[in-house]
């Protein structure tokens, strides 16, 4: 019975397949149930994206490791609906003048179906407009900067998954008015839309208060020389107690190292993006010194491998079997991971939705309209990822946490319950 | 003209309908993304041609053509963004009305620059324009002129679309745009290397005292060979800011500079064509080292770096053909014009490679066979 049911089923995807090819302009013709697109197969889903798998910001190749360990996971088990996910990642050194070329090179000559994951906001700022110009998807983009989210309008085609770095900034600002009034900030930032985003976010938080509590900024670009001693130094001579490090993980290393070497400052603020577990171990151990960094403070949205709080949770080990089977090296303990194989599960989950309806219009409507998702497992419990026709943020939740050092290198500790920054 | 030149005709106009019948070939026969790279080497093909027309024949060595291009880019991208901020007018026409317009800025700019480097020459003049092509994108990053240059976020512009009428993608059109400007360009850079200019600038080039001797003005000869080099190199810029439809300070950095004159070397310098094979070079080597050594990755490979490939490749060029590709093509021609004469009981001659010197022995290096 099962056997001629299967039978059955092959015949009738040959059988449609066939008519497709046949039939010329199908997918008007199709009703929606089934429709195909550029990148989708019988049995396979091309997609593709741009990362840093070199240069300064190449710590964030491990968000495409961590994605791809996961589709590995999801092929092994049989694919979506039948068709494994092929995930083509390429270098743009995380330099806006290299992405728009290799945008193309996925979309003309790849033949990705969608873009998904493609990182940085200076990155995603160069191509969106190509991604819209040609109806391609442009997923779940690894910046939380707010233009995704606002300008959906303009750029409906490109849509943001991670919370917004103002909302992150206004959640430090609150942190600071009420636990440390008289602060006085400085202020380190990459020089671009993304840095500022986070400058914004802590400005509006402090409000009134921003211009004599804002005491110095000291920024630097994407791609220069990884030596923050100069800016620190100029931040330390302001006489600021309170470092707000607006940083992507390497710059954040020099940051942190260069901090301790006299200021010391009472009160640092980490951003998400730069806070990266491994990151503050690597500096800490060069110090030689675990409790530097005691009471540090990030965001985060996702589970920590590294918290024992956490060891036994069911997410988390399934998370930790996919790491050590498919992440192609990636760290167990390194966010980035965590972070690609939670944007793959949603990924995954918009696909499984789009059944057999896999037209590139399809899956951007419900990617972007219409994702409910509670059972993401690798974000803290509690956090939904949902977009409506009039809401395309989909994480708005987060939660502090605070480093705490000790002799096998230190983690972050949860403070407080999830809250929502937008 | 002499009879030479008549006597291989047929060739040049052989090879005049290939390369035609080639460069319309390939937008209509490869993909959009192989179009838009070659439309690419359209754009580095006219740096090229500015860099070759400075170094290879004025013999000014430049490592800041980058910064003329940075010109150029946004002339282009910040004509577009404040018409249509502040005026709301939003045209493709201005897109194509900026070109000349950046050429005019640009090369005023170089011929401007083009006076202080007239003190420097050789490694100090390299060393300036090195400042230069390190200097231009941290004023674009300016915050005090953010609200002008729009700082390094950057400014985005409209695709280039093709006119209705044309049955042609945007890449098509993008190559056919590049591809006839760089065709016009070529013809200019031809004539005037074989013009009274062009000859001053070789003298220029082969010894200034000689030079002098001869009543070519050194001043005003060096400082034109920098406005019209940076008039090329604005031109590209104008036209890569199109292509890629994005401008920020990242794309005119320091490596672009450099890379350029690699390009024109490896293309060879003080050669018609080198920028044609140096522009394919600057495109197409990065990507073939990039997919050799598995960056691309299909099924994830990330440990090999592609820059070592193409150091290594860079090497092996330099080493085997120190006069760039045209220089071994040039010499192989001289080669088998001289046999050919031989076998005719000929005196030996070996064509110069621009009909500039009339004659010259083939004993000679080809680094020192004149244009």
């Amino acid at each position: 019975m099962q056997g001629n049911w299967r039978g059955l089923r092959k015949a009738a995807v040959a059988v449609t397949a066939m008519l497709t090819t046949l039939a010329c302009g199908a997918q008007q013709a199709n009703n929606s149930t089934t429709a195909s697109d550029v990148g989708i197969t019988k049995d396979t889903i091309t997609i593709g994206a741009t990362y840093p798998l070199s240069g300064t910001a190449s710590a964030y190749a491990s968000v495409a490791k961590g994605m791809n360990a996961y589709f590995q996971y999801i092929n092994d088990k049989g694919g979506i609906n039948g068709r494994k996910v092929t995930y083509i990642v390429v270098d743009d050194v995380y330099n806006a003048a290299n992405t728009p070329a290799k945008a193309r090179e996925l979309v003309e000559q790849d033949k990705i179906f969608a873009a998904v994951g493609n990182l940085g906001t200076g990155p995603n700022l160069a191509v969106r407009q190509y991604y819209n110009d040609n109806s391609v998807p442009d997923l779940f983009v690894f910046t939380g900067s707010d233009h995704w989210g606002n300008d959906f309008g303009q750029y409906p085609w490109t849509l943001g998954w991670q919370p917004d770095y103002e909302a992150e900034g206004k959640i430090y600002a609150k942190d600071i008015l009420a636990n440390n009034p008289g602060a006085k900030v400085a202020i380190l930032f990459q020089n671009d839309d993304y840095g500022k985003d986070y400058v914004n976010g802590i400005t509006k938080g402090l409000g009134d208060k921003a211009t004599s509590m804002i005491v110095k900024t000291a920024t630097y670009n994407a791609g220069d020389p990884v030596d923050m001693s100069s800016q620190v130094n100029q931040l330390k001579a302001s006489g600021a107690d309170t470092f707000y490090i607006v940083t992507t993980p390497a710059y954040t290393a020099s940051a942190l190292v260069n901090s301790q070497s006299s200021w010391k400052p009472a009160h640092i603020y980490l951003n998400s993006v730069g806070a990266s577990t491994l990151t503050v171990q690597t500096v800490l151990k060069r110090l030689g010194n675990s409790s530097a960094f005691d009471g540090m403070q990030t965001t985060t949205y996702l589970k920590d491998p590294n918290d024992p709080a956490q060891a036994n949770d069911p997410g988390v080990l399934k998370y930790k079997d996919i790491i050590t089977k498919y992440g192609n090296g990636c760290e167990f303990i390194n966010p980035f991971c965590v972070a690609g194989v939670a944007c793959a599960f949603t990924t995954v989950d918009v696909l499984t939705k789009a059944g057999n309806n896999l037209s590139r219009k399809n899956v951007m409507d419900i990617a972007a309209n219409q994702l409910n998702e509670t059972n993401n497992f690798m974000l803290l419990n509690g956090i939904v990822v949902k977009t409506t026709k009039t809401d395309h943020f989909p994480i708005r939740q987060e939660r502090l946490e605070k480093w705490q050092g000790d002799a096998s290198g230190g983690r972050y500790v949860p403070i407080g319950d999830i809250i929502s920054g937008r | 003209m002499s009879s030479r030149f008549l006597g291989i005709s047929a060739y040049v106009w052989i090879a005049i309908v290939v390369g035609v019948v080639v460069l319309i070939g390939i937008p209509l026969s490869t993909d959009k993304f192989t179009t838009f790279e070659f439309a690419n080497v359209a754009v580095y093909v006219i740096a090229l041609m500015g860099l070759n027309l400075l170094t290879g024949y004025s013999g000014q060595i430049s490592l800041g053509n980058g910064a003329f291009m940075a010109i150029g880019g946004y002339t282009t991208a910040l004509t577009a963004y404040h018409l249509k901020h502040s005026f709301g007018i939003d045209s493709p026409a201005i897109l194509y009305a900026s070109i000349p317009l950046a050429a005019l800025l640009a090369g005023l700019f170089g011929f401007l620059f083009g006076f202080p480097a007239l003190r420097l020459s050789g490694i100090y003049l390299a060393l300036a324009t090195f400042a230069l092509a390190l200097s231009i994108p941290p004023i674009i990053d300016i915050d005090k002129l953010e609200f002008i240059l729009q700082g390094h976020s950057g400014v985005n512009l409209h695709p280039l679309h093709p006119p209705d009428f044309l049955a042609l993608s945007d890449e098509q059109w993008l190559y056919f745009v590049n591809c006839a400007i760089a065709g016009l360009m070529f013809v200019l850079a031809w004539n005037l290397v074989r013009s009274t200019t062009g000859r001053a600038f070789m003298a220029v080039r082969d010894s200034e005292t000689a030079a002098v001797a001869s009543g070519v003005s050194l001043s005003y000869y060096k400082t034109l060979a920098f406005g019209i080099s940076a008039a090329y190199s604005g031109i590209a810029g104008s036209l890569l800011a199109i292509s890629v439809a994005y401008v920020n300070p990242d794309v005119f950095g320091l490596q672009l500079s450099l890379a350029l004159l690699v390009a024109a070397v490896i293309g060879g310098l003080g050669f018609e064509f080198g920028p044609l094979i140096g522009g394919l070079f600057f495109v197409w080597l990065p990507y073939w080292s990039e997919q050799v050594s598995k960056l691309h990755v299909g099924t994830f490979q990330l440990p090999s770096k592609p820059d070592v490939f193409y150091g290594v490749l860079l090497v092996v060029i330099i080493f085997f053909a120190p006069s760039g590709f045209m220089g071994v093509i040039m010499r192989g021609i001289g080669v088998y014009r001289a046999r050919r004469a031989a076998a005719r009981g000929e005196k030996i001659v070996i064509a110069p490679t621009a009909g500039v010197l009339e004659e010259e022995s083939i004993g000679e290096e080809p680094s020192e066979i004149s244009n």
